[in-house]
């Protein structure tokens, strides 16, 4: 039997299979095809303090190996959250998650706090990385000093496990991993959506709403695979790996990369299945190579 | 409704027309509980173009024969793969989606239907025969050609027809169709391309009659969890797949 327990700060998993944010909803709406307590983590739908319609229709670009998107963040709100989706997901067996964001170091802090009340949310994800809105999101997370004046800011209101999600859209994604850590961040989960673009050539404009958005899929998964690797080198805190995910494969090369959890998200829409399907894949590869614990490969690459 | 990922089995994949196919899946255990107006989401293997799975509605469930029908129109990549399918092999599917017309209440109901999108309205006329209520087919096409298994929707209603160049029924739109002045009915359901629709949006209202529409907003997910297929409503932005795909046209903003 191998053991798939990790932890990431005080968090404890079962396995290092979590769902991305935005990809899996409140995990109800996957409940009929994944038992949900056998995951490590969900980690809910983006969050903001006020509630946010998102961006116009169409949100959407299928591309080679992946999409786009350019949702902005649509939610009802944190006290919606709180009030109406929380008593719903906090009997869920597993790390419930919920991802933050906002558009002022305020605003995060204030969201982060109400969360915090909540007894069965043990972490949240900070969104520092959101390409898809103008106040805020990605913003922060394109520079030392927003990073830095985010994470301090919720570091004082909130006071459990606390993941930042960094935007691959930047120079030196070691820099702003290293301001999380100094900041009092937990862990750091990465990368979000890398900028992109589609155009209609039929009508002569671009596919979405807002003209860019964000590409996900296994487009993006050697890109997101390099940057865990600089990452997992540069802080001592754990890093989650996410990025085009496809299969056990994949989330193993993550693993190997210095990832101490990793993130399922498109490949979600494609296989509602595919996390047990990658957890399952993990132990096995892990059983066929005489390892006992998914430990020993975490950042096991030779030189 | 539960949802489930089935390996069904392709029994035939017919060419009704020049752009369409329908394909009949089957499987081994009986099929799932489905609703007229529901949808299946399949994934399109050996499609180097094609990485999203492919909302596809319900045209029809065959319960004696044990079979599910599709009617796809083949327009792009993923698409055209699909009417490729060779007889025996299987197509991924994530189904029942969405949640459906509304049951019925209203014994003289319109059924209106454009294009590829005739096919759900099958399977909704065949549950309304069955519940005893006898409803009539509006079909509009471009041409006669265009139009898409009429003998089926004979079997479970009255069909009316019109077409653009007049070469089967009445030559107009389907809003143009003289029925619409002659009878008054009590409900209409209607699925098609979104000028057509708004168009019987419009005409219900100017009448005073309840209209349902489903649409067919570009998906990724299918249930609810990636917020792509919104389209605006009384209530905000909901999601096609999931609120959807039929809407009340009182809750859209058209």
């Amino acid at each position: 039997m191998v053991n798939l327990q990790v932890n990431i700060g005080n968090l404890r998993l079962k396995t290092p299979v979590m769902t991305a944010s935005g990809t899996f909803g409140y995990g109800l709406e996957f409940q009929d095809f994944v038992p949900l307590d056998q995951l490590g983590g969900i980690i809910v739908k983006g969050t903001t303090l006020h509630p946010r319609e998102g961006n116009d229709y169409p949100r959407m670009a299928e591309t080679p190996s992946g999409m786009l998107n350019c949702v902005g963040l649509q939610n009802k709100g944190v006290d919606y959250f709180c009030e109406h989706i929380y008593p719903q997901i906090k009997d869920i067996d597993t790390n419930m998650i919920v991802n933050v964001s906002g558009s002022s170091p305020d605003d995060y802090a204030e969201c982060a706090a109400r969360i915090d009340a909540l007894d069965r949310i043990p972490a949240i994800e900070l969104n520092i990385s959101c390409p898809n809105v103008k106040d805020g999101g990605m913003a922060f997370g394109v520079t030392c000093a927003g990073a830095e004046s985010v994470v301090r800011a919720v570091r004082k209101a909130y006071h459990k496990t606390l993941i930042v999600k960094l935007s691959p859209n930047v120079t030196n994604i070691c820099d702003i991993a290293r301001a999380c850590e100094a900041e009092g961040a937990d862990s750091v989960s990465l990368i979000n959506t890398l900028m992109g673009m589609a155009i209609d050539i039929e009508k002569r404009r671009t596919v979405l709403s807002i003209n860019t958005g964000g590409l996900s899929g296994p487009a993006v998964k050697p890109v997101a695979l390099r940057m865990v690797w600089q990452v997992a080198r540069a802080v001592k805190i754990p890093v989650v790996g996410l990025g085009g995910i496809m299969n056990a494969r994949d989330a193993i090369e993550f693993l190997m990369a210095g990832a101490t959890a990793i993130e399922i998200g498109t490949a979600n829409f494609i296989d509602p299945a595919v996390t047990m399907k990658v957890r399952d894949g993990i132990s096995d590869w892990l059983d066929q190579h005489g390892c006992h614990s998914v430990q020993e490969i975490i950042g096991c690459l030779e030189d | 409704m539960k949802k489930y990922i089935l390996d069904l089995t392709v029994r035939s994949v017919e060419h009704v027309h020049e752009r369409y196919v329908l394909i009949r899946l089957t499987d081994d255990k009986p099929l799932p509980e489905m609703r007229p107006g529901q949808f299946v989401e399949v994934r399109v293997d050996d499609s180097p173009t094609t990485f999203l799975r492919r909302p596809i509605s319900i045209n029809f469930v065959d319960r004696e024969q044990n079979e599910l029908w599709l009617l796809v129109a083949a327009v792009g990549d993923g698409t055209r793969r699909l009417a490729a399918l060779k007889e025996g092999t299987t197509l991924n599917c994530v189904l029942p989606l969405g949640n459906g017309w509304s049951q019925a209440s209203d014994l003289h109901p319109l059924l209106v239907g454009g294009g590829v999108g005739v096919a759900p309205l099958l399977y909704l006329g065949a549950e309304l025969k069955a519940q005893g209520i006898e409803p009539t087919f509006l079909l509009g096409a471009r041409s006669a050609k265009d139009l898409l298994m009429l003998d089926e929707f004979r079997k479970y209603g009255r069909v009316l027809v019109t077409t653009e160049d007049g070469s089967e029924g009445e030559r107009g739109f389907v809003t143009n169709h003289s029925i619409l002045q002659q009878e008054t009915f009590g409900h209409i359901y209607t699925c098609g391309p979104t000028p057509m629709m708004k168009a019987v949006a419009g005409f219900s209202r100017k009448a005073g009659v309840s209209c349902e529409v489903s649409l067919e907003n570009m998906m990724a997910c299918g249930v609810g969890a990636c917020l792509c297929c919104v389209e605006k409503t009384t209530e905000g932005n909901l999601c096609v797949c999931k609120e959807g795909p039929v809407f009340n046209v009182n809750r859209l903003l058209w």
